[in-house]
């Protein structure tokens, strides 16, 4: 009895559970809804299904949660320029590749293309990060700027044209690589999250960050440069951008610098407040935002899997959200606890009485 | 005459459990009406969390409270509760807004209306007059951040009071006064008393309670140890009853007669040449020993903490030269400082010290992982180690080494920053207020450390409000006075009575 209480303390005590409960329910809706939900087939090499699909889908997000984590547990702020950063990174990969017209030869290894595109989205943050850690300019305004200017700057270099890259190599990125029946996104995401782990638990930098995060004035005495910690998560989250748009270019092998990554990065905020961090910066799980990315990946995927039109899809999907932020809400954590002590007293009442 | 009085508040059977601790049990406590009475015990006794309880701010597991023309007992959920049936509260750490104009401080929640908007020109008339009845004159338009902490206690006193109340609860109000404030604030108390306020005094300072206070209820682990009459009950008496066992008379603690000339022969540690930060402190001259205890004394705001922060490169200097060790020290950040063998407990312990949603293990090697670097991570188990080495040296209340810093009691938060500095090993440690707030057990265990420290060739910098205090660790007191260092006092000059002139110097400015 005892073991088991014990057993049930861990669980419920485990800082996780909330967020996956959370991605299990919608996971069990579907399978309801939908029963070939979790059947997975082999097409031409490739391997299809919803939960592929939903994998390969949330890789950007997974990306982008990654990097917002950081940004908001260092500095208790959130980078809302993402979606529009991965769009210039985007535009600056393919302009680099093919110049202003759409076209199917490459002006530049493509693999260097690559690399421009993410110092390009690297170069974003850095700028962000310089006006929120030296210049103390709040995080949502100073992001403000490229969240609005950034897709402009693609617009410069694309024309305003969508440019597409008629090559097959171009779709390795965002689609298979020949050969290779799990799509590449999910590899990309999977090293961006394991390297970022292993860079926050072999170095001390995950402990500054939560230090930072939580008393910048007090870390600074303690001999650490808070704004240098700051500046990097801002530097880091312009770099994961980067990599997010090379995933989306290379999806429809073109560039549209008005729709690229277009409202995701309130979805990366959102994944990371799903996961169960505090928005208000310091102590953060980088597991709780992947789950997140992935919670809100799956609601997209299996409304559109129960017939919800794209255009209805919002509603649905805030309904869900808002049940979901609020049963974390420590409010709602205390009545819900209240009412279980008053359940639990009340057959002890009984006990008694028999 | 003051016995026939009727209870204006009844507190029975009070009992309250923290994870692992239990910070209240079967705690009774009577307030009459027109009296101050203290409230006193050491770190974790359950001072604190009396006071939450009967504010709301935590919720009591079993017991009664009980407040005069209330015929059934109260229950409060909330500080906005407990202020509407007349119990108001100035806390320890000032809960004010400092962005906020002092009126709007003072009114704030509660603004005089006119036509359904707030009505400044009365806020600020009504402000300004309720200020000038502590004798505070200020504007109150300007934000509360322009004001020395001093200041913002007695607007926060201010705010307290306005809001009609027939208990109010003063939490470590002294703390951060100096003695002329706490003696107009005790001209307020003294007057609120005669109105038939009863004042629930919660103080470290001894000779205060004796100053103003008519009974003392005292706590020990949580338990009721007593309520006495303050003139039937010595101070030693109460000491003991604070901490439960005879202890060494504060006064009997002292330290080794330094031989003045053999310390001047000694290593000079620190070097201050023309030192000054723009703003703060005016350039000064220091020289500091191995070994010495050096101690700044002043007024708030002579710039004693400023000094030091200058030191420290917490305020980077922006004139003079610093020689640590007779090297030459380039200091433009802490992390500089704190490489060649500087630590620095800075005197704001919520804002600056700890950091409070990381664990206690985490405050504690946060300063040796900073100063050792991001790539050489102290590994889990020697965190550990380090942690309850520490928990266990300086004997940190904590239920366990995991448990965020923030749910400690004051006295084990400045315990935990200690061990930290600690643990970096500094060759000249800045103790900034170690003892502010803290019960008179620990204080004597703070001093005690500082002696031991001084001993084992450690240089320290302190600096406290307390004269006695500092008379009591120190070799050598550099007297600050409207931030320049004014003059140096060792031997035999070390008096009370010279210190206090030195502080006071020609004239005597009100802030």
């Amino acid at each position: 009895m005892n073991k088991m209480k014990e057993l049930w303390k861990r669980v419920t005590g485990f800082s996780l559970l909330f967020p996956l409960v959370c991605l299990v329910i919608v996971l069990v809706v579907n399978l309801i809804k939908t029963p070939d939900f979790f059947k997975i087939s082999m097409n031409n090499g490739v391997l299809y299904g919803y939960v592929i699909d939903i994998l390969n889908r949330s890789s950007e997000l997974i990306i982008l949660a990654v990097g917002m984590t950081l940004v908001v547990a260092a500095s208790g702020g959130t980078d809302i320029s993402v979606g529009a950063v991965s769009a210039v990174a985007g535009a600056v990969c393919i302009y680099s590749l093919i110049g202003g017209a759409s076209s199917s030869v490459y002006r530049i290894p493509y693999v260097l293309a690559i690399v421009l595109g993410i110092l390009a989205g690297t170069a974003c943050g850095a700028f962000n990060g310089f006006l929120v850690a030296k210049l103390h300019i709040q995080p949502m305004v100073a992001t403000l700027i490229l969240f609005t200017a950034g897709r402009g700057m693609a617009q410069v270099l694309t024309q305003g044209f969508i440019l597409y890259v008629r090559k097959e190599s171009f779709k390795f990125l965002g689609n298979f690589l020949p050969g290779v029946p799990i799509p590449t996104p999910i590899f990309i995401a999977t090293i961006v999250v394991v390297l970022t782990f292993l860079i926050l638990k072999k170095t001390s930098l995950g402990l500054y960050i939560q230090s930072v995060g939580v008393n910048r004035k007090a870390s600074r005495l303690v001999g650490l440069n808070s704004s240098l910690i700051i500046f990097l998560a801002y530097v880091f989250s312009g770099f994961c951008a980067g990599i997010a748009g090379m995933i989306i270019t290379s999806r429809v092998y073109s560039i549209d610098a008005n729709n690229a990554g277009l409202n995701i990065e309130l979805d990366a905020i959102l994944a990371v407040a799903i996961g169960g961090n505090s928005l208000g910066g310091g102590k953060f799980s980088l597991a709780g935002s992947v789950i997140g990315a992935i919670t809100i990946q799956a609601l997209t995927t299996s409304l559109y899997a129960m017939k919800v039109t794209a255009d209805q899809l919002p509603v649905y999907k805030a309904v869900v959200v808002i049940i979901i932020v609020a049963l974390q809400s420590p409010i709602v954590k205390r009545w819900m606890k209240n009412i279980k002590q008053k359940l639990a007293s009340s057959r002890n009442g009984k006990k008694v009485e028999a | 005459m003051m016995n026939e009085n009727k209870p204006l508040l009844t507190m029975r059977h009070i009992t309250k459990t923290f994870p692992g601790v239990k910070a209240l049990s079967n705690v009774d406590f009577t307030l009459r009406a027109g009296e101050i009475h203290a409230l006193m015990g050491e770190n974790g006794a359950g001072k604190s969390t009396l006071i939450k309880v009967l504010t709301g701010v935590e919720e009591m597991e079993t017991g009664e409270i009980y407040l005069e023309g209330i015929d059934h007992p109260i229950i409060n959920r909330s500080p906005q509760e407990a202020q509407a049936i007349g119990i108001s509260t100035v806390y320890q750490e000032i809960n004010l807004c400092p962005n906020l104009s002092v009126a709007e401080n003072i009114y704030i929640g509660r603004e005089p209306k006119k036509f359904g908007r707030i009505d400044w020109k009365t806020m600020n008339k009504k402000s300004s007059e309720l200020l000038k009845n502590l004798n505070i004159m200020i504007d109150v338009t300007k934000p509360l951040s322009n004001f020395s902490v001093a200041i913002q206690q007695m607007v926060a006193i201010a705010r307290a009071v306005d809001i009609s109340s027939k208990v109010l609860i003063l939490d470590e109000p002294t703390s951060s006064l100096d003695e002329q404030e706490v003696e107009k604030l005790f001209l307020v108390m003294r007057k609120l008393k005669e109105s038939g306020i009863g004042i629930i005094f919660v103080t470290h300072f001894l000779e205060q309670v004796y100053k103003i206070c008519d009974r003392i209820t005292v706590l020990r682990n949580g338990c009721l140890v007593g309520e006495y009459e303050t003139e039937k009950l010595p101070s030693v008496e109460l000491v003991e009853l604070m901490i439960g066992k005879e202890i060494e008379d504060l006064a009997k603690l002292s330290k080794e007669e330094n031989d003045e000339e053999n310390n001047e022969k000694k290593e000079i540690v620190i070097d201050a040449k023309g030192l000054g930060h723009t703003g703060t402190i005016h350039p000064f001259d220091l020289k500091i020993h191995k070994g010495e205890v050096i101690g700044l004394s002043g007024l708030l705001g002579s710039g004693r903490s400023e000094l030091a922060r200058a030191i420290y490169g917490a305020d980077k200097p922006d004139q003079g030269e610093l020689y640590f060790k007779e090297k030459k020290l380039q200091i433009n950040t802490p992390l500089d400082a704190l490489k060649s063998g500087m630590a620095y407990l800075p005197e704001n312990r919520k804002e600056e010290g700890i950091i409070e949603d990381l664990s206690v293990r985490e405050n504690i090697i946060i300063a040796l992982q900073a100063r050792r670097g991001m790539f050489k991570v102290i590994s889990r188990k020697e965190q550990e180690e380090f942690a309850d080495k520490f928990i266990d040296l300086l004997q940190i209340k904590t239920s366990s080494r995991d448990v965020p810093v923030k749910q400690l009691s004051g006295g084990n938060q400045q315990k935990v920053i200690l061990g930290r500095w600690l643990l970096t090993n500094p060759d000249f440690l800045i103790l900034d207020e170690p003892t502010r707030g803290i019960d008179v057990g620990t204080k004597t265990e703070i001093q005690k450390l500082v002696l031991k420290f001084s001993e084992e060739g450690k240089t320290i910098l302190f600096i406290s409000s307390e004269i006695d205090e500092m008379l009591r660790v120190c070799n050598k007191i550099a007297v600050l006075r409207d931030r320049k260092k004014v003059s140096e006092l060792k031997g035999d000059q070390l008096s009370q009575s010279n210190i206090m002139k030195a502080i006071a110097g020609g004239d005597t400015k009100d802030e």
